[in-house]
């Protein structure tokens, strides 16, 4: 759990949870960060940012990660902040060079090698807990200004 | 209606207008690139425009579809333009840092006929 979960009184919406093991998830996972990003008053071109980001990471989960889970979660800061926070996790190989798979241009994959270097110019936080034979889990976090 | 794979290609004169939605998936993307390819070489197609107005996000994988049809497309000499992009999606494929590098691009479908040397009449009838 990250800090600000913990001291999250005003949490009224429960995380939502979504597999996402095949292409046919991914569609189902856009449809639900962006009514969760509606729902909680994300202007059109952060709906954009946050349903992009998901798009990259999902993806990433059941291609390089064998697939996986996203969770959806709502957060209200002490100052009333609304933010939107999505976990993608994997039991796949993880990734052994964090540093060289967040490096624009770089890619395993089928995308142009921007997955993560550019998700995490969407979102206002990041982190991403990985290591070899652990798999894989990136936590985004898009606060509304 | 393209059979192949499901999306529209419309015929105007030696243009073709398609477009691509949300859903598109590996298969999809390649069998629409391979039926795009055999229509201009066998329809001697000078230009082709590219609608993705109801494109809601362009994600790392879209971008590399949108970029190589392009290629593909001008390959084969046909001027490939990609007409519509939401504002929201501009800006989100700016930040994430994807150029489109070589695909060229329009406001909207009217603006690439434009381009493509398809002049609007000078005084356009009015619908009733």
């Amino acid at each position: 759990m990250l800090p600000d979960e913990l001291t999250d009184p005003g949490r009224d919406v429960p995380p939502l949870e979504h597999a996402v093991r095949a292409e046919e998830d991914l569609l189902t996972a856009r449809h639900a960060v962006r009514s969760s990003a509606v729902a909680a008053g994300f202007s059109i071109v952060d709906q954009t940012k946050i349903v992009t980001a998901a798009s990259e990471l999902v993806r990433n989960a059941y291609i390089h990660g064998g697939g996986g889970t996203m969770t959806i979660t709502v957060l209200r800061d002490d100052r009333g902040r609304i933010g939107l926070r999505l976990r993608v996790r994997d039991d796949g190989p993880g990734i052994a060079d964090v540093d060289q798979a967040m490096t624009d241009g770089f890619s395993t994959g089928a995308g142009l090698g921007h997955g993560l270097g550019g998700t995490r110019r969407l979102v206002d936080e990041f982190t991403i807990d990985t290591a070899p034979g652990r798999g894989t889990t990136i936590t985004i976090t898009r606060w509304k200004p | 209606m393209s059979a192949e794979a499901g999306l529209p290609i419309l015929r105007l004169g030696d243009i073709l207008l398609t477009g691509l939605l949300s859903d598109l998936d590996d298969k999809t993307a390649l069998r629409f690139t391979e039926e795009l390819t055999t229509r201009i070489s066998d329809e001697g197609i000078r230009g082709v425009i590219i609608d993705i107005s109801r494109l809601e996000i362009i994600d790392s994988f879209v971008a590399r579809v949108l970029m190589q049809l392009a290629d593909t497309g001008r390959l084969l000499g046909a001027t490939m333009i990609v007409a519509g992009m939401r504002p929201a999606v501009a800006i989100t494929l700016s930040e994430l840092g994807l150029q489109l590098t070589g695909v060229r691009t329009a406001l909207n479908a009217e603006q690439a006929m434009e381009l493509l040397g398809w002049r609007r009449p000078a005084e356009a009838p009015h619908a009733p």
